[in-house]
């Protein structure tokens, strides 16, 4: 299959990782990834935080450039995926801010393309059997816990995602890799966001109190499909209850038996890799 | 005149918050509750009594960090992290301080870096915010690991054409 892709300005910087593990697993599936021609910031917390008006226009902005490739886009990043569905939402319940909208954007807005999500992606259109398939170094010994947090999921009429209290399609692919996914109650929970900078402190309570819940629940690893979780888990957690982080994809291509799992992990905060060697995964 | 409950309905634009029965659900889920003066459910109730000064003067108003629990669970569907939004935004409109300054100065530098180069430049993004709030110090040691993992990248590709990024900051500005 062929996708349009929206990297988001994470997946440029701090969250390579991410990026680089989302291309080398799509390669492997026998997705097409095509650029989104000169994409924009998506505006995230900052703009709808501060201007509604910015915070639709920014992402309609990416979403008209990706309807010129006329295929449906990926956006791994769960922050923009949420900016994205929830602008798609507006422009297309509300036809005086959509004109207004395509005013400002300069370019007219269809609504004819799906934004999709690698995760859902791999789960609907790739399907777990064709990943079983090419599963060649079973993730044995991993017990991750799958971590989905806020903007995959809510409002769960905008993102459509899966089941908003219990989410499971993440803790099925990464049972397909062969990994003992252990089941837990805060996947949904919020791990502060942005507050990060400007509210250390709040942050470091939040998501400590994740790690402690994923510690209880038997995990060694907890899984992420978002840049801004990513951070605040891996950088955050106090120092008695950190654990490992990945972005789902890095699991996926080291099961996939892909090139790339070294360079990636040794970028994380929390060293994964002690724990990988110790299970025989690198 | 408006009341301050009409004037937050009118910006929300969907569920007026007076469908709220106070069941307190918003609150029990909010993961930011603990941290607020004002919980939620507290602030929905202070807007229909009409306290305009002590909710727009509120931290609650920027710790919401916008997870959407709230709304995702409200049985009458009152969104509460619309409300929020439209919150800070009249706080703003109306030069309302920020009670949590810095959580606004940071929300300034994003929206700020953003109208430099289309897209966000996390090094410069948060050279900005320092700037702004006075915060100089802190993580930078996490900052620096991450520059010698190649994270920060000065560099990172900007978007070509700055311009269209820019009417939209222009034609989206709040007199």
């Amino acid at each position: 299959m062929k996708v349009s892709y929206y990297p988001g300005c994470s997946l440029h910087g701090t969250a390579k990782e991410y990026d680089q593990s989302v291309r080398a697993v799509s390669r492997a599936l026998g997705i097409e990834l095509k650029e989104v021609d000169d994409w924009s910031c998506c505006g995230a917390t900052s703009a709808h935080s501060t201007n509604f008006k910015l915070s639709i226009a920014l992402p309609a902005r990416n979403l008209i450039a990706a309807e010129k490739n006329a295929l449906d886009v990926m956006v791994p990043c769960a922050a923009c995926f949420n900016r994205f569905k929830t602008a798609e939402h507006h422009l297309k319940a509300d036809k005086a801010l959509k004109s207004e909208v395509e005013e400002i954007v300069g370019g007219k807005y269809h609504g004819g393309i799906a934004i999709r999500n690698p995760i859902d992606i791999i789960f609907k259109d790739i399907g777990l059997d064709t990943l079983e398939g090419k599963v060649t170094k079973p993730l044995a010994g991993l017990k991750p816990v799958s971590y989905y947090g806020c903007l995959l999921l809510r409002p769960p009429e905008i993102c459509g995602f899966d089941d908003y209290e219990n989410p499971v399609i993440l803790d099925k692919i990464l049972s397909t890799l062969g990994a003992d996914t252990r089941p837990w109650s805060y996947k949904t929970d919020c791990c502060g966001g942005s507050l990060t900078i400007s509210r250390t402190d709040i942050v470091s309570k939040m998501v400590s109190k994740i790690m402690s819940m994923a510690r209880e629940a038997g995990a060694n690893c907890v899984v992420t499909a978002c840049p801004v979780c990513m951070a605040n888990l891996d950088m955050r957690a106090s120092d008695n209850v950190r654990l490992p982080v990945f972005y789902f994809t890095e699991l996926v291509a080291l099961a996939l038996g892909l090139q790339g799992p070294d360079t990636w992990f040794k970028l994380h905060n929390v060293d994964p890799r002690p724990l990988m060697k110790s299970l025989a995964l690198i | 005149m408006q009341t301050f409950l009409e004037q937050v309905n009118e910006k929300i634009d969907g569920v007026p918050i007076q469908r709220c029965y106070h069941c307190r659900k918003c609150t029990a889920g909010c993961p930011l509750a603990f941290a607020m003066e004002y919980n939620p459910n507290k602030i929905v109730k202070m807007i229909q009594m009409g306290r305009r000064n002590e909710v727009l003067n509120s931290a609650t108003i920027w710790l919401c960090a916008s997870c959407e629990t709230c709304v995702t669970r409200c049985p009458n569907e009152v969104d509460i992290a619309r409300m929020m939004d439209a919150l800070r935004q009249m706080a703003i409109e109306t030069g309302v301080a920020a009670k949590e300054k810095n959580i606004l100065k940071f929300h300034e530098s994003f929206l700020s870096n953003i109208k430099m180069f289309g897209r966000i430049n996390e090094p410069t993004m948060m050279v900005q915010y320092k700037l702004k709030s006075g915060d100089l110090f802190s993580d930078m040691g996490m900052g620096i690991d991450m520059f010698l993992k190649g994270k920060l990248s000065l560099s990172s590709p900007k978007t070509k054409d700055l311009g269209a990024v820019k009417k939209i900051f222009e034609k989206t500005k709040q007199a």
